[in-house]
């Protein structure tokens, strides 16, 4: 068989397989939902995620030991994940084939030509890494700067720098030597200056472009919904998703590009790629030819999938390992060997020192910039609900690598991506919002906090959730607390009685009670004109037939000291009838002045039981703007919200 | 050639491998973070401030000139050099809570306060620093009330909260300052303290007097302590244990506290309250304002904690009329 054909099994193996795992992040308990399926599997091989999670948190949470295996792969094979393994790599394959049909080989050599601008993409490594490093560069420098060996190290550093600059810059490794020693110098010295920790903060923005948590949560908020809602079968009702229309411009834009440029996405933008383009530089096997001289015919060139150049010397950090020059040489001279090509091999990325320095300093600066906006302080905004187990909100954006798998598994479609609510570090980081979906939050499931492959929710039972047993003390974990609006309450503000908050509360005891109010009709005082003790005529007012007929509706002698009240049992326009059994008795003189009072339960809020579950908001009949909202105050990931002592 | 070359490859893929490797294994966590994922580390807890030997010292001075009032007011308890020695570090904690002028006395008269930081300075201490987290802005509180102008003329060290001044504290056997933010950079190296504040109508706790005055050293969002006044200012009495405390009932705002705002707020009281016992202090302030100490209960929790008497005669306050 030829190693292409073993490479497209292998594509459309992990294709299906990834599908499959989308497809079984369903909440339920057939075979084919999620029953134990690793479906974080493809994000735990990511050592994107893992390396960015080591960054902002220095910990490797779990299943992410499995990029691991990747990590080594790489440093062997080379980029074997891009061109053999990842799904998206995949679908830019396919979409990069319907694009060059019918092109000539000379134009199709063309496209794949290198790009300088391919090197984008380690830029943006460096950024997105850079932006979650920072912390951690500042508290490295405190600790540096805390030792008073640092200003011998800083001594040491710049003589090195001094010296490696007179003893000349031809050598490349010298060149790397010195930029790594004046950061190093520079970073201590700025340390040294001022304490940059206050505003340094570790966000990590790797899911905003790693392939693989963008390829999740476009197929599973974008894709899957709308291939669902023909005949729903993935879940009972249509899923919703606020911003899926960004989400899916941003897939369908990559994808398109393929149609222009094949593996677009993966020659210009992907970091994972280039990632790996940075690991593969010591690998043991690689492409390469087994002569320099040849026909230079191109046709290895004209399915490079990589833009990696096998024909010249060969562009190492860009070869996809796709294998198409290897099977598309006629004259067998391209292989995967352990011996290096015999035109030369580029191992490095095409990436200036200038560009580095930028990238590197401009990630480190735009965390400080976007948190100036305080939403992770002081300006937080109370619409910030996140899913229950979700940690403080900075340790939260040092996890979250917006996957949406959390977004997909949640039952109720409650969990939603975030448009700028959180601030733009916190885009497509999951929200919940209780006006769609079906219900609140449930109270027994945690299904959200186990599906997170980082941990920025993280895993809760039952127990702990609820508060009970060894949780007693702390009590159960709260999102937030309900408070109601009482311009739009219907009990409130309207004389209606209602009080479906009350009664989905699913707390015990219910966090939600009411206070009874008697509220007088609006033109509701009559006057009796006939009365035989139970059925009234009345003038000055009248009302619908069996308006009043309800069971919430009294009548109040307006002249009764004890404020008795009897409930209305039937009505015509001008006729009131009271129970047959409780009539009025001779107080009711023909002329009295009765008042029409309605029997109002006002929901009230307590703070202390209420979860911020969102089910009372999500059920108040007033449809638009709620009347009783959750907002994020009281949570109980940060005790500094606290609304009660 | 290409043996070599590749051997060496070899080597550092493998290095680069095992490095990986390592550094995954060793920063593994299997379990993900826990429910407080940023409990602070370590708690501070401010030490006792006070003079063993001269507690219950206490006199009530009358008049209107308060340096005068208070020079005798500190001379009838012993002197500031019984409370300050050469090489002390002193922290004056002010009532700087809102950005008005001095003569709407709803902050700590800033004569008052550059006239014990010079006595603080002539008596031997090395440093003396004066602070607060005030309600309202503070830069425009220290300039405003004058007592940042006051601060400097005097050679004290005016320290205004910054986010970094702030380190959690817990009161030991406290139930509300727990794991609190507590503006603890002023007190490096200090190892006296001294209160001083304006008698004042506060209308969650009935008055504002030398405890709730402590209420400054948080931070956070302190205002939750309101839904239990009581409670709160007993913790902070529990909290801070000054060295001295000046409770200047000169003018009291006997309305609209505690940020007053109104000349008709204010009553001229002609009273200097100086003593070790803060309990005692608010007490007797507490008359100023035509209430008991019955009226106000943390004075009688405070008492009931042991941080003072209530009964500020039992002190037998030294009594003296100035001016």
């Amino acid at each position: 068989m030829k190693i292409v054909t073993v490479r497209r099994i292998s594509q459309v193996f992990f294709l299906l397989l990834f599908f499959w795992f989308c497809i079984v992040s369903t909440f339920g308990e057939h075979w084919w939902q999620l029953r134990g399926w690793p479906v974080n599997w493809f994000l735990q091989l990511d050592p994107l995620v893992h390396v960015g999670v080591m960054l902002t948190t220095q910990t490797v949470y779990a299943g992410l030991s499995w990029a691991l295996v990747t990590t080594v792969l790489t440093i062997v094979l080379g980029r074997f994940f891009c061109g053999w393994v990842c799904p998206f790599g995949t679908l830019h394959h396919l979409f990069g084939y319907l694009g060059k049909r019918g092109r000539t080989l000379s134009r199709k050599a063309a496209v794949n030509a290198y790009q300088r601008g391919q090197s984008i993409k380690y830029y943006i490594l460096i950024f997105l890494l850079s932006a979650a490093a920072g912390a951690l560069m500042a508290r490295a420098v405190r600790t540096a700067v805390a030792l008073a060996a640092s200003l011998w190290l800083l001594t040491a550093v710049t003589i090195a720098i001094v010296a490696l600059t007179i003893f000349g810059l031809t050598n490349q490794l010298r060149k790397t030597g010195t930029i790594l020693l004046a950061l190093v110098g520079g970073w201590t010295l700025v340390g040294l200056l001022y304490s940059m920790e206050p505003m340094i903060g570790a966000s990590l923005q790797t899911g905003l472009l790693d392939p693989i948590p963008l390829v999740y949560r476009s197929v599973n908020l974008v894709l899957l919904p709308l291939v669902d809602s023909a005949s729903p079968t993935l879940s009972v009702t249509q899923r919703h998703y606020e911003g899926a229309w960004l989400i899916g411009t941003v897939f369908l834009g990559a994808l398109l590009m393929n149609l222009r440029t094949p593996r677009f996405y993966c020659r210009y933008v992907c970091p994972l790629g280039a990632f790996y383009g940075v690991l593969s530089r010591f690998s043991l096997w690689r492409i390469g030819k087994r002569q320099d001289q040849c026909a230079q015919c191109q046709w290895c060139e004209a399915d490079c999938e990589g833009g990696c150049e096998p024909t010249g010397t060969i562009r190492l950090p860009e070869c996809v390992l796709c294998m198409n020059c290897l099977d598309q040489c006629g004259h067998g001279l391209i292989s995967y060997q352990t011996a290096p090509s015999a035109s030369g091999a580029i191992v490095s990325p095409d990436m200036s020192r200038r560009g580095f320095v930028v990238a590197l300093a401009s990630g480190i600066a735009a965390v400080p910039m976007v948190r100036l906006g305080g939403y992770t302080d002081q300006n937080w905004n109370p619409a910030v609900i996140r899913p229950p187990g979700a940690l403080r909100e900075a340790d939260f954006l040092s996890r979250c690598i917006k996957c949406g798998q959390c977004m997909r598994i949640c039952p109720t479609n409650i969990i939603q991506p975030a448009g700028l609510e959180a601030g733009l570090e916190g885009l497509w980081t999951p929200l919940l919002n209780f006006r769609v979906g079906t219900s609140g939050c449930q109270l027994n499931c945690i299904a959200c906090s186990h599906v997170c492959p980082t941990a920025a929710i993280r895993p809760i039972s039952l127990e702990e959730k609820l508060g009970r047993g060894v949780f007693a003390e702390p009590g159960p974990i709260r999102l937030g607390c309900a408070f109601v609006d009482h311009g739009r309450c219907l009990p409130w503000a309207m004389d209606k009685p209602c009080i479906v908050c009350q009664e989905t509360c699913p707390v015990s005891p219910k966090a939600i009670f009411v206070r009874e109010y008697y509220s007088p009709l609006r033109n509701g005082v009559a006057e009796v004109v006939r009365s035989n003790g139970s059925v009234l005529e009345i003038a000055g007012t009248s009302f619908q037939a069996a308006q009043l007929s309800t069971g919430d509706y009294f009548i109040r002698l307006t002249t009764d000291p004890t404020n008795t009240r009897r409930p209305i049992v039937d009505n015509a326009d001008r006729v009131l009838a009271v129970d047959p059994r409780t009539p009025f008795g001779p107080e009711l003189a023909i002329g009295s002045r009765i008042e029409i009072q309605v029997r109002l339960q006002r929901p009230q809020v307590d703070p202390k039981l209420c979860i911020g579950c969102g089910v009372c908001e999500h059920e108040c009949p007033v449809s638009g703007k709620r009347a009783i909202r959750v907002s994020g105050e009281n949570e109980s990931r940060n005790k500094r919200r606290s609304l009660l002592l | 050639m290409n043996r070599r070359e590749f051997l060496s490859r070899t080597l550092r893929a493998g290095v680069l491998a095992a490095a990986a490797g390592s550094l995954s294994y060793w920063l593994y966590d299997g379990r993900g973070p826990g429910p407080d994922s940023t409990a602070q580390g370590n708690l501070v807890v401010l030490p006792d401030f006070s003079v063993p030997e001269l507690s219950g010292r206490m006199s009530v001075i009358t008049g209107a000139d308060r340096i005068r009032t208070v020079d005798m007011g500190l001379k009838a308890v012993g002197g500031i050099e019984a409370f300050i020695r050469k090489g002390d570090g002193v922290l004056i904690k002010v009532n700087a809570a809102f950005a008005s002028p001095p003569i709407l006395g709803a902050t700590t008269n800033p004569q008052l306060v550059s006239h014990v930081a010079t006595l603080c300075r002539k008596a031997g201490a090395s440093s003396v620093v004066v602070t607060d987290n005030p309600i309202n802005d503070p830069q425009s509180c220290f300039t405003l009330s004058g007592i940042g102008d006051a601060a400097r003329s005097a050679g004290a060290r005016l320290m205004l909260p910054t986010g970094s001044s702030f380190a959690p504290t817990t009161v030991p056997h406290g139930k509300l300052i727990r794991d609190w933010p507590l503006l603890h950079a002023p007190f490096q190296g200090v190892n006296k303290v001294i209160g001083i504040a304006p008698v004042k109508d506060h209308h969650r706790s009935g008055a504002s007097m030398i405890m709730k005055n402590w209420y400054g050293l948080l931070g956070g969002q302190r205002n939750i302590f309101h839904q239990n006044i009581n409670d709160i200012i007993l913790e902070l009495a529990m909290m801070v244990k000054p060295t001295l405390v000046i409770l200047d009932g000169t003018t009291s705002m006997m309305t609209n506290g505690p940020t007053g705002g109104s000349l008709s707020d204010l009553k001229q009281t002609r009273c200097m309250i100086v003593s070790t016992d803060q309990v005692a202090a608010d007490a007797c302030g507490a008359s100023l304002l035509g209430k008991r100490a019955a009226d106000l209960p943390f004075i009688l929790k405070a008492q009931n904690a042991g941080l003072g008497t209530a009964d500020y005669e039992s002190l037998n306050p030294a009594r003296e009329a100035v001016g």
